[in-house]
């Protein structure tokens, strides 16, 4: 299947039923596909008259009930950012779906890596997935959607030129294998519910526009009753919480993928469709006897710094690989300062790591 | 004390407001209130909307879901709450700042689209939040915060775009209309389809002070009440006789099949993808 209708499978299977873009290569096959099976299952595609209707769209429904979706491309990211930053600030969950590509020109890239993370205003923490294949794609799509229930927030899947127009075998699961999160609404009446009262690092349950609820969404600092007040220490409690929800979690958020590192002398570290070359340079270091490893990031924000830590610590060096001129591996070097010597090896040019160019880098590496 | 009846309506505890004395929204606030209680607007399942501007803060004070605080994404909000949900009601209120500047491009769309929520529109001629600078909306050769020299820019006409873009019910009174204005609303709040009433509204603080040399709220309505002539049917006034006036009336209500979504089975059979 092609990877962009493997994110449309796995977002269906994860229970979407409300998609909104606008049109963007090469991003397109979702809306088309969302177009076609969204009304089969009793769902709503809409596609907005630009990528600010789309987001603005999806929170809606989301409030609403909704669980909801929407897919662009680099430059249609950009119009993003600021109902990303809303829905952030409102905690409302959603999944953004970013097929990367290059200033307008469709071939591969990792250059949104930072954009992702860093693109809205105000403070933040954000959760970005990074698939590797189309079974990826699904698998991560369904992820997304649960992550973003149960944390209340938006949820990125990095998608890539490279895997989103690839075919792949995909192995859809059975509809009762497949994990589901759905969200947690109030278990008291409206005249008992405080709408953004919740213990530290947590969220508060989220009731439907229309339940009776009468809750207020405001983007500005508000209170636990939902009210607009500026008081600096209503501020920063709702920002401590809202960031510390993702951060406090790191750990059962984040994860990553570990190849022959029991015994790495180098490690190399990468994310997305880059694990694929990485890893055949990988066994073809150890084919010459060089001790590689690889630790792929399927969680790319928050930083899984644990197992980066780990990885550092057993290791003599470490080896960030990436489609753009070098971002992630900055976050890296600051995980692992002190522990393992961090270098990099980056390709800005349109085109995927072939394993050759990985493994001379190895090379040079361990000299 | 005798309680004002519409106070009902108010979230508890949201009072006082932050209007500023004399305020052309805090009046529209009110019409809507004596609106949505003539037709018995269930306010369990109203979504109030507003996004940026003194306008956009009136759905804090409304007792109802209400969403608030992104300049101009009013439209697409309300699109996806509604979309989902074809039950609750949706009623966005909207400076000239969201819905003709920032949100232009939205109102056009809701409007072709016949997307089934009300929008009001409070025009008071300016940036009013910000501290009056020129909008699309301001007239000619007006002086304002970022128009020392006067406006040279051609004001929009909200109706206008909204007519012509598709929207099946399109009225504007003034706030020195309230009477007029506010069975307007009521009629709105009925309407199955994209229902757009606008008012021309006094800005003492940042508009009447500014471009009319008078924060005094009386005579800002005055100056518009002067300024304004109403028409039964737009489509016969004679926009050089007008001179720059507000054209006032209720100008459309007609009936299309209302907006559910981009992709419907079935829609190429006739049905035009909406619900009849």
């Amino acid at each position: 299947m092609l990877g962009n209708y493997a994110v449309v499978e796995g977002a269906l299977a994860a229970g979407c039923d409300f998609f909104a873009g606008y049109p963007i290569t090469p991003a397109n096959e979702i809306s088309e596909h969302m177009a076609r099976r969204l009304p089969e299952v009793g769902g709503v595609f809409l596609q907005g008259e630009d990528e600010l209707c789309s987001i603005y769209a999806v929170t809606g429904a989301s409030l609403a009930g909704a669980k909801a979706m929407t897919a662009t491309a680099s430059a249609g990211f950009n119009y993003m950012q600021e109902g990303i930053g809303y829905a952030v600030a409102s905690e409302i969950p959603c999944v953004i779906v970013d097929v990367q590509r290059c200033r307008g020109e469709n071939f591969a890239t990792q250059a949104d890596v930072m954009q992702m993370r860093w693109g809205a205003s105000g403070d933040h923490e954000l959760i970005v997935l990074a698939p590797s294949s189309v079974q990826e794609l699904f698998d991560f799509t369904v992820k997304a959607f649960n992550l973003a229930e149960e944390y209340r927030t938006p949820v990125i899947v990095m998608s890539e030129t490279t895997i989103a127009l690839m075919r792949e075998n995909l192995v859809i699961p059975h509809q009762e294998a497949i994990h589901i999160v759905d969200r947690r609404t109030p278990q008291v009446p409206p005249e008992r519910f405080v709408p953004f009262e919740a213990q530290p690092n947590t969220t508060p349950p989220f009731p439907v526009l229309g339940a009776g609820y009468r809750v207020l969404h405001s983007l500005n600092p508000h209170d636990d009753q939902g009210g607009i007040a500026w008081d600096p220490d209503v501020y920063e409690k709702l920002y401590a919480r809202i960031t510390g929800k993702i951060t406090r979690h790191r750990g059962s958020i984040t994860e990553a993928e570990e190849h022959h590192l029991d015994d790495a002398e180098i490690v190399l570290v990468t994310y997305g469709s880059e694990g694929r070359p990485a890893l055949d340079a990988v066994l073809a270091a150890r084919e010459e006897g060089i001790k590689a490893g690889l630790l792929r990031l399927l969680t790319i924000w928050p930083v899984p710094e644990e197992q980066l830590v780990a990885a550092a610590k057993r290791s003599s060096a470490m080896l960030v690989v990436e489609m753009n001129i070098g971002k992630y591996a900055g976050e890296v070097e600051r995980v692992c300062s002190g522990l393992s010597p961090v270098s990099r090896v980056t390709k800005n040019r349109g085109a995927i790591h072939t394993a050759t160019e990985i493994l001379e880098a190895i090379r040079e590496a361990v000299v | 004390m005798a309680v004002n009846p519409l106070a009902k309506y108010l979230r508890p505890g949201s009072l006082p407001h932050f209007f500023c004395p004399g305020c052309g929204a805090a009046q529209v606030m009110n019409y809507f209130l004596q609106a949505a209680d003539r037709v018995k607007l269930d306010f369990g399942e109203l979504v109030a909307i507003g996004g940026v501007g003194c306008t956009a803060r009136i759905p804090v004070y409304l007792n109802c879901d209400a969403l608030h605080g992104v300049h101009g994404r009013t439209l697409p909000w309300a699109m996806g709450a509604k979309l989902h949900n074809p039950d609750l009601k949706t009623v966005i209120f909207a400076g000239d700042g969201d819905a003709a500047a920032i949100g232009g491009n939205h109102l056009i769309h809701a409007s072709r689209r016949n997307l089934d929520v009300v929008m009001i529109v409070v025009n008071n001629l300016t940036f009013g939040m910000t501290g009056g600078q020129a909008a699309p909306t301001t007239p000619r050769d007006l002086r304002t915060m970022s128009t020392p020299f006067g406006t040279v820019e051609a004001p929009f006409d909200i109706c206008q775009l909204a007519m012509t873009s598709g929207a099946t019910l399109v009225s504007r009174w003034s706030t020195a209309r309230g009477r007029e204005g506010t069975d307007a609303i009521a009629r709105a709040l009925e309407h199955e389809g994209f229902s757009l009433v606008e008012f021309v509204a006094q800005c003492p603080t940042n508009f009447g002070r500014r471009a009319l040399r008078s924060g005094d709220p009386w005579q800002g309505l005055q100056w518009i009440d002067e300024h304004s002539v109403t028409a039964r049917d737009v489509s016969k006034v004679d926009l050089k006789d007008i001179n720059g006036r507000f054209v006032l009336g209720d100008f459309v209500q007609e009936h299309r099949p209302v907006f559910t979504g981009s992709s419907v089975v079935g829609a190429s059979r006739g049905h035009e993808g909406g619900r009849a």
